[in-house]
């Protein structure tokens, strides 16, 4: 009966650990690629769609640039959470609230000028989103209750508050019966950096959290009692760090950066409130945190590869007729095939009958 | 007339583990009606020896012939179907199951209905084992437990009784049960192997032993031929020294005190404690002895701040109140823990033992602010390292690439290196080779001689009579006070060992 | 209103079937000792390639058979990965949801739109599959409670150290309680959309694998009171409907928010009748990687 067995290795070499994603990424769309020759399509434009044309012209490595600061900034939270063993999959719906709460500023200060508006804005956002993550912790801490499923259930009710607000009081009078807040004001918009580009302030709050992680979870003692709790919870409890609080702590940074993912995406690419704000960013989020191996500097190169295929996904919905639903099944397969990689590099597999 | 075939005879059984030679070239032969002893420290192979014995390891080289055949074990199907029935030392048991359905799962085609039931205890009362049939496993004492390993085994028949240390978690008095029922099987014929590292014991009931030492036999004796020391001598090699006393008898204040002390267990199946008074004076090694599973854990966790209900009573440490305090504000007030789980508990397993430092010391000592100081850390590692003889693979190893031994010198060190005032120790040397074990308990019984207060929790008697001016008892989640150690014996501490203290005999 | 009753409760019971039936299986896995999280996955996997089957084949019955064997394969794809290879579980399981919501959708996207003629009720009113879903209740407790199987799959569940030293077969046991645990949530997947709603469309599922999961752990070990608890949530799903429907002031979507809630609001309540971690296998979730 027992095919697979696995041997564990003695030790892991540096190398394997950089090419196991690698080749997990190779794999996975190896795998793609004979799917969408299965049905028919063009490998030749596939790859333009996919890869070529969001990497050749200024304007689309801008948008793939974009596309990787919500993703980013989620996965570094993520990443903080899952170091510690916690599962934070309600990153889609801290992310909501942080949109909704910053966006609520900007509906409560429209007509208003001032530079405190979008400061304002930002900082609601992320308290929308640290708040709403720190319910599952406190629900864990307080009933021991699974994280996983109460930050997930959070997603729903989320999305569904977001549809009542829109639809109900933040409904802008004027647009006719469009489910949709005001359009925000020049003060509530995260502007380009520059005169005709369109990077925002957004990009480097993103790299900022990038900075800030690897400097944590590095060589601080905060980034030692997360590893040490998500290693091993009893020696991290002999050490005499605190269980509950450091959930408290990573469910309070992953929402918080989810928060200020969505309110940088509201504020910057869409200037009003709608009925859905994400493409599933705090989802996809988490197979760039496993893609990235839980590093920052990691997260911050698959951000910006799963951005692409974001942007070639649009794309694909017009030139190939693939619908979105392609690029998640790919992510899914992205991440088993990650998963794989990993158990490869810590086992030898061996066949035997 | 040739006399019949051995019951079974082991040929050349070798087993490697990477670069460990586990087993090399053993050779065992057992008879009908022989209870046989399979001698060696921990370490020594004799696990690893079993296990092929049984079908879940597979030998590398070597054979087993069963009364004169050449057999494959392939599984422990293909064991039990030969007639070898195997007592664990860790129990393969299922906590939340009942007594009945745990010798069903372990019975090839048996279901935990009604006949099954009536066969049991009739076997029960055969061999005279007492078994509750429906109590779940997590009520019941380990003696109880091993009862139902016994039941299972003999539910197949077997010729071949093989019993993985089986007293080391028994009480004397249990002991003796168990040898009665031994005695019964072999007067109906069946050949016993008795895997221990107890010699006396050995010398009581085993008509012949294997010694094995390093993966290899050293020797084969009548082990009633032999006194306990020659047989020690076989076992470790050249002599183990003897811990030395301290050197003084004065103790000084109390630097722990429990008083009143009831806790009410956090995880399912745990243990709660009940009113529990103990005292450590400077200079003084306390041990507390009990069987496995009477509250040590939940005692250890109340004395850290680990975890556990405080329901009433309390913990001080050289005179501060400090029962609801986390352990770091235990550890600034001079004490120092060492838990029982060496991998997982008092240390990350996949972590260097540098960065294994961190775990106990961030509090107390220097080992950089904000960020971490790596090379305080290498610098701290390499002292303990030197200072305790810990042998690993390279300069600074991960915690689980060390033996066990070498690992909980390393976690002993890693404490002692801090000086502290108090050092509790949970099970110093369980499951550590002999001269670890000797250089451990010296190395406590040092730290006490130079002023310190150490509290030993041991489930091993000698050790507890070895190292100890006092020994305490806890049975059931109470304890009885300690006496000084010599003025009692082994006997009476095993008669506490089964009775909760405030409880009629 | 009492003429009504019977109606309703028909209503109720076909609402909360593949959440029985999803949590059924669920429930078998995790005594098993094995962790899915996938159930979302592999129940939309059931609701479209189900649906599209009975299209292509113009054959509701045989739709319902292909989504259950789709799930299933879902299932086997996360045992190859979580028994096979040792891969954390609950990674393991969401990537089984994220690439079966996907696949679901692209498989399902020439069918949306169409419509199924109904399967014709069995009796008093309740189609094939909720009597089937009375048969695996009883089944499933009489397995796991009465026969040697069960007896083994809870204690490869309960402790896999202590099952492999006894020689039991513990990946064996777990893929098959794996594989049956796909097949009963592309089961319930194929009821929701060949039989509740009668049409395919894209992420229909909503969210029921979850509540399925959290239904498991409401359950603490108990079939009966796994049932029970989707019996209660199939009449709040009605309950949330027909508020809707009958304009009653609160917005629609608070009443869509409360499956979600009472989600919580469950097990809070369990927490709080002090039943905190009781009933879960004692080696839920941990990977066994036997030695040899």
């Amino acid at each position: 009966m027992m095919v697979l067995s696995l041997v564990p290795r003695q030790g892991v070499s540096r190398v394997r650990e950089i090419v196991t994603p690698l080749v997990a990424f190779v794999v996975a769309l190896v795998i793609a690629a004979l799917v969408l020759l299965a049905m028919g399509k063009s490998l030749k434009t596939a790859a333009d769609v996919y890869v070529v044309e969001p990497l050749t012209t200024a304007w689309s490595l801008q948008e793939v640039i974009l596309k990787a600061t919500p993703l980013t900034l989620i996965a570094i939270g993520l990443i903080f959470a899952v170091r510690a063993n916690r599962w934070n999959i309600g990153a889609e719906g801290q992310y909501v609230v942080g949109g909704m709460f910053g966006g609520w500023v900007a509906i409560a200060a429209h007509g208003m000028e001032g530079v405190w508006i979008l400061p304002a804005m930002l900082i609601a956002g992320m308290a929308g989103g640290l708040v709403y993550g720190l319910i599952p912790a406190a629900l864990r801490n307080r009933f021991g209750i699974s994280e996983i499923l109460s930050s997930l259930m959070l997603v729903y009710v989320a999305e569904l508050a977001l549809d009542y607000l829109v639809r109900g009081p933040w409904r802008d009078r004027t647009a006719f019966n469009f489910p949709k807040s005001v359009n925000f004001d020049a003060a509530a918009t995260l502007g380009p950096l520059w005169e005709g580009g369109k990077l925002h302030g957004g990009v480097l709050l993103a790299l900022l959290a990038v900075l800030g992680a690897v400097v944590l979870l590095g060589r601080s003692r905060f980034g030692f009692a997360v590893s040490a709790t998500g290693e091993a919870p009893r020696a991290a409890n002999f050490a005499g760090f605190n269980d509950h609080r450091l959930t408290l702590a990573v469910f309070a940074i992953s929402g918080a950066l989810a928060g200020l993912a969505g309110i940088i995406e509201v504020s910057a690419n869409m200037g009003q409130l709608q009925p859905s704000i994400s493409q599933g960013y705090g989802f996809t989020a988490i197979i760039v945190a496993f893609l990235g191996r839980l590093n920052p500097v990691g997260a911050l190169v698959s951000a910006l590869v799963l951005a692409i295929l974001l942007i070639g996904s649009e794309t694909a919905q017009i030139m190939l007729k693939l619908p979105f639903d392609m690029t998640r099944a790919f992510m899914g397969l992205l991440l088993l095939c990650i998963l794989a990689g990993e158990a490869l590099t810590r086992y030898k597999v061996r066949w035997n009958a | 007339m040739r006399s019949a075939p051995p019951l079974i005879r082991c040929q050349g059984l070798s087993k490697t583990f990477g670069t460990l030679k586990a087993n090399d070239s053993v050779d065992l032969l057992v008879e009908s009606g022989e209870i046989h002893a399979l001698l060696g420290e921990n370490g020594a192979g004799k696990s690893t020896f079993v296990k092929m014995l049984y079908g879940l390891l597979k030998p590398d080289a070597g054979t087993i012939s069963w009364l004169g055949k050449a057999v494959t074990l392939a599984d422990p199907d293909a064991a039990r179907a030969l007639g070898i029935g195997m007592v664990f030392q860790h129990f393969s048991l299922f906590d939340d199951l009942t007594v009945l359905e745990n010798i069903a799962i372990g019975t090839a085609g048996a279901r935990a209905d009604q006949a099954f039931a009536a066969r049991v205890s009739a076997l029960a009362r055969e061999y005279g084992l007492e078994l509750d049939l429906q109590r779940p496993v997590w009520t019941l004492s380990a003696g109880e437990r091993q009862r139902i390993e016994i039941a299972r085994c003999l539910l197949q028949e077997p010729r071949l009784i093989v019993l993985d240390e089986p007293t080391s978690v028994l009480t004397p008095q249990e002991a003796e049960n168990l040898f009665a029922s031994l005695l019964r099987l072999q007067a109906k014929g069946a050949g016993i192997l008795f895997i221990s590292h107890k010699l006396e014991e050995v010398r009581r009931i085993c008509t012949a032993a294997t010694i094995l030492r390093g993966g290899k036999v050293v020797a084969r004796t009548d082990p009633r031929k032999e006194s306990a020391r020659s047989l020690a001598a076989l076992m470790v090699g050249e002599g183990v020294a003897d811990v030395r006393p301290p050197s003084t008898l004065e103790t000084g204040r109390d630097l722990l005190a429990v008083r009143g002390l009831s806790v009410s267990p956090e995880i399912a199946h745990g243990i709660p404690l009940r009113g529990i008074d103990l005292t450590v004076r400077a200079g003084e090694v306390v041990a507390i002895a009990g069987v496995a599973g009477n509250g040590q854990s939940e005692f250890f966790a109340a004395l850290t701040g680990e975890g556990g209900l405080i329901q009433s009573g309390t913990v001080s440490i050289d005179g501060e109140d400090v029962t609801r305090r986390p352990i770091g504000m235990r550890r600034r007030l001079g004490a120092a823990f060492v838990p029982e789980g060496r991998l997982g508990h008092a240390t990350l397993p996949q972590r260097t033992l540098s960065e294994n430092i961190m775990l106990s010391w961030h509090e107390t000592e220097d080992v950089g602010g904000f960020f971490l100081s790596l090379d305080k850390l290498r610098q701290a590692a390499r002292k303990i390292i030197t200072r305790f003889d810990v042998r690993g693979p390279n300069a600074d190893p991960r915690a689980a690439q060390l033996s066990g031994g070498n690992l909980q010198k390393y976690i002993v060190g890693r404490e002692i290196e801090r000086n502290p005032r108090l050092i509790v120790v949970d099970q110093p040397t369980w499951g550590v080779d002999a001269r670890a074990a000797s250089l451990i308990r010296q190395t406590l019984v040092d730290l006490a001689g130079q002023g310190a207060a150490v509290l030993v929790i041991t489930q091993d008697l000698d050790e507890a009579f070895e190292m100890s001016d006092r020994i305490a008892v806890i049975c059931a989640g109470r304890m009885h006070p300690p006496v000084p150690t010599r003025m009692t014996n082994r006997e009476a501490i095993g008669l506490l060992m089964t009775t909760a203290h405030g409880e009629a005999a | 209103m009492i003429e009504l009753l019977p109606l309703i409760l028909a209503t109720v019971i076909t609402a909360a079937t593949p959440l029985v039936i999803a949590a059924l299986g669920e429930h078998v896995v995790e005594r098993s000792g094995v962790l899915n999280l996938g159930v979302e996955g592999m129940m939309i996997m059931g609701a479209s390639l189900g649906f599209a089957g009975a299209v292509v084949l113009d054959n509701s019955y045989l739709g319902l058979a292909i989504g259950a064997l789709a799930g299933m394969v879902m299932a086997g794809i996360f045992a190859l990965f979580a028994l096979g290879l040792a891969t954390n579980q609950v990674a393991t399981g969401l990537a089984i949801t994220i690439f079966g919501l996907g696949l679901a959708g692209l498989i399902g996207q020439p069918f949306v739109g169409q419509p199924r003629p109904p399967i014709p009720a069995l009796v008093f009113g309740l189609d094939p599959i909720v009597c089937l879903s009375f048969v695996l209740m009883v089944g499933t407790a009489w397995l796991l409670n009465r026969t040697r199987a069960g007896l083994i799959l809870r204690g490869v569940g309960e402790s896999h150290g202590s099952a492999h030293a006894l020689g039991l077969p513990v990946l064996k046991v777990r893929l098959l309680a794996v594989l049956f645990g796909g097949l009963c949530a592309g089961l319930a997947g194929a009821y929701l959309s060949l039989i509740y709603t009668r049409f395919w469309s894209p992420g229909m599922t909503a969210g029921r694998g979850w509540i399925a999961l959290a239904l498991v752990v409401f359950a603490a070990g108990s079939v009966w009171r796994l049932v029970a608890g989707a019996y209660l949530f199939g009449a709040i799903l009605i309950a949330q409907l027909h508020a809707q429907a009958g304009a009653i002031g609160i917005p629609s979507q608070f009443l869509s928010m409360l499956p979600y809630l009472m989600t919580i609001v469950a097990l809070v309540v369990l927490s709080m009748a002090g039943r905190r971690g009781a009933g879960a296998a004692g080696s839920l979730g941990q990977p066994f990687v036997p030695d040899r």
